[in-house]
């Protein structure tokens, strides 16, 4: 599967993500029980990231969103599916298939950004410490030439290099998101995983930190995989969003398409929930229910009953994400796929 | 000057917060988290308080109930109650054994907490705490509280309500639980609610549907809502005044609509230049520099350091602004609000 080395066009995907499945044993009540059927967190979920680019992936809690990016980075191994990703020399390897050995080399190019800017650095290490590590742990620069890379990075994200002898606590939330930033970007990695990386800050800082994960994405050619619940973000951060609902992927859509003329039922819904910051645009939701539990997935579209079109048909057969027909009379069906019965060719 | 037709204010408002000040005292020196803040709630309505982490949002909240505990305190100010049940009282001036602060909390004013799972016990099951507040407040049996209790459950659209009154809050799930705590709050028909940061801590969808939720029983019950909240989307569905907050102190208040649009403090202003939904294709204009600490809150106006309109000489010194009355409804604590136009006389 390993395609040929060097210059591949740019528009050979970076991330191809195909099939992905993770599922877990769940348990019976009591602490003896055998397992007791499985919870299908993420089912056959498969995406292209193409270098450069942005992908929201969207979705309440529960829907699989960090699960499928922590089998991406094999953070867990995935049950089932591929994800081929091209390295720096351009060779294509399956991430899923490589032995754990195998994988560490490739970590520096593949980087995550954490939620918490507060549980995701260690209060015993300084600034330094915790931004050199993952160079010291790859062995890729020491000394002299590590500090220079650290001091390098910090100027980047906007911190002032002489306070990198200083500890986490000194540090306010955005602060410390961007010491989360130069750990992930020291590495030089082509890929990186944002999980929630601004839902913790303030407003005001959630619009530095964005505004600084733009520059750094044109400065360094960085293609990101960022993960979020707030739509808001995700509107003006990202190029193509893909919309989970339990486990798998419902739609996926340049961001504008997206937002403008949603077409899965669940995105549609998903999309009224949002409050807007103008009084006279009312929110008009009313999709009744909760997320379905992974435990125990409806037959069909996991979203039929809550679903307000739903069919005989979307009660047993699973609808597959295909590429939006044209034929459904619908415009702009470019780069869009959807999961939903309604856009079955006739 | 026109016939003063207004009615007086304990008829159409039913709380006034008056240069409220609630200081902690430290080690390392007092922390003014709130630091004379004056608002009004009209009856029937809801007044947001918006701000960053850090401004005094909650401190605020926890001083109306005086939940403020050691070593905060709150130093100075009223918090006049205009019950239509109990009379005029004033909050801040009553004793810490005083029967009617048993009877304000949770009776007249309730609160809705941020995290459910923290403002619920996970030992005792829903039935007994929704039932705990309304023996607390009202005179019934035990066995009429539990009538109530499931009715109420049933109000907030928890499905299996009698089922679920046996429960714990842990076999609940998040939207489920803050029903539940919601239930609670409502069961004793406050005549004002405080809602902190209600639905922070859910998704979105579940979000819409508390939020709504909210307005509804609110409608039915006929109470007032001080909503606390940074997320200016949710002031512009949920509130007809609101209040901006910074490091303790207001900024700027107004009618919801005239302050979203038409912002007068260059902080507010920087709130909503902030909001990526509001930006999209744009760079963010986010407002530079961080909150900073309470410890060492700048001179004159504390948002200078971070004011791109901030002028040296004018903002940088001096005791900070005053809130003042730049239109009939708008209020804003900057020099340089109503600049240009002819001062009032």
């Amino acid at each position: 599967m390993n395609a040929p080395a060097t210059h591949l066009p740019p528009s050979v995907p970076l991330l191809s993500v195909r099939g992905l499945s993770k599922h877990f044993p769940a348990n019976a009540r009591g602490l003896w029980a055998k397992p007791a059927g499985t919870t299908r967190a993420v089912s056959d979920v498969s995406f292209d990231l193409q270098p450069g680019e942005t992908l929201g992936l969207v979705g309440e809690s529960g829907s699989g969103k960090t699960t499928t990016v922590r089998c991406i980075l094999r953070a867990l191994a995935p049950t089932a599916g591929q994800v081929f990703f091209r390295k720096s020399d351009g060779v294509t390897v399956d991430l899923a298939a490589l032995p754990e050995g195998a994988l560490k080399p490739l970590r520096p190019q593949m980087q995550m950004i954490f939620q918490d800017p507060f549980s995701s650095l260690n209060p015993r290490m300084t600034v330094a410490q915790i931004v050199g590590e993952p160079l010291a742990i790859h062995g890729l620069a020491k000394g002299r030439e590590r500090e220079d890379r650290v001091v390098d990075i910090l100027r980047k994200v906007g911190l002032k290099p002489e306070l990198r002898t200083r500890y986490p606590h000194a540090f306010s939330g955005g602060q410390r998101q961007r010491i989360g930033i130069a750990r992930a970007l020291v590495m030089r990695p082509s890929f990186v995983v944002a999980d929630e990386a601004v839902s913790a800050l303030d407003v005001s800082v959630q619009a530095q930190v964005l505004n600084l994960l733009k520059d750094l994405q044109e400065e360094f050619r960085l293609t990101y995989l960022f993960v979020a619940h707030n739509l808001d973000v995700v509107r003006n951060f990202c190029d193509r969003v893909a919309v989970m609902y339990a486990g798998r992927i419902v739609e996926v859509a340049p961001t504008a398409a997206l937002f403008a003329d949603p077409k899965h039922p669940y995105t549609e819904a998903l999309l009224s929930a949002v409050p807007w910051p103008d009084p006279d645009v009312k929110m008009k939701f009313d999709l009744p229910g909760e997320v379905a539990d992974p435990n125990r997935l409806p037959p069909g579209c996991a979203f039929h009953p809550r679903c307000q079109e739903c069919h005989a048909r979307c009660k047993t057969q699973r609808p597959e994400l295909r590429p939006l027909a044209t034929a459904t009379g619908s415009e702009g069906g470019a780069g869009r796929g959807v999961a939903c019965h309604l856009y079955d060719p006739a | 000057m026109p016939p003063a037709v207004a009615a007086p204010p304990a008829l159409d408002t039913i709380l006034e917060v008056t240069d409220l000040r609630t200081h902690f005292f430290t080690d390392d020196g007092a922390l003014r988290a709130v630091d004379g803040i004056s608002f009004a709630i009209k009856r029937g309505q809801t007044l947001a308080l918006v701000g960053e982490s850090g401004c005094g949002k909650s401190v605020t909240n926890y001083s109306l109930l005086r939940l403020i505990q050691s070593p905060g305190r709150i130093v100075g100010g009223r918090i006049l109650l205009h019950s239509a049940r109990a009379g005029d009282i004033d909050i801040a001036a009553l004793g810490e054994k005083d029967k009617r602060l048993y009877r304000v909390r949770g009776g007249l004013v309730s609160m809705i907490f941020q995290e459910p799972m923290a403002a619920l016990s996970p030992v005792h099951t829903v039935g007994d705490q929704i039932r705990e507040a309304i023996l607390l407040h009202q005179e019934v049996s035990a066995e009429e509280a539990h009538g109530i209790g499931v009715d109420m459950l049933k109000r907030v659209g928890l499905s299996g309500a009698e089922r679920r009154f046996n429960q714990y809050p842990h076999e609940l799930s998040g939207g489920m639980r803050q029903r539940v705590v919601i239930a609670m709050a409502l069961v004793c028909r406050p005549e004002l609610l405080i809602a902190d940061e209600p639905t922070t801590a859910l998704d979105v969808t579940i979000q819409a549907q508390i939020l709504s939720l909210i307005k509804e029983l609110q409608r039915e019950i006929g109470c007032s809502v001080l909503l606390i909240t940074h997320d200016l989307g949710v002031v512009a569905q949920m509130a007809d005044e609101v209040a901006v907050m910074y490091l303790g102190r207001l900024v700027e208040q107004g009618p919801v609509r005239e302050v979203l649009r038409h912002p007068l403090h260059p902080y507010t202003q920087g709130l909503l230049r902030s909001i990526p939904s509001l930006n999209v294709g744009r760079r963010l204009a986010s407002i530079p520099g961080a909150v900073p600490s309470l410890l060492a809150i700048p001179a004159g106006c504390p948002f200078h350091p971070r004011c791109p309109q901030a002028r040296p000489g004018l903002c940088d010194g001096g005791p900070p602004p005053l809130m003042r009355t730049v239109a009939p409804t708008r209020t804003v604590a900057c020099v340089l609000a109503d600049e240009g136009q002819p001062a009032r006389s």
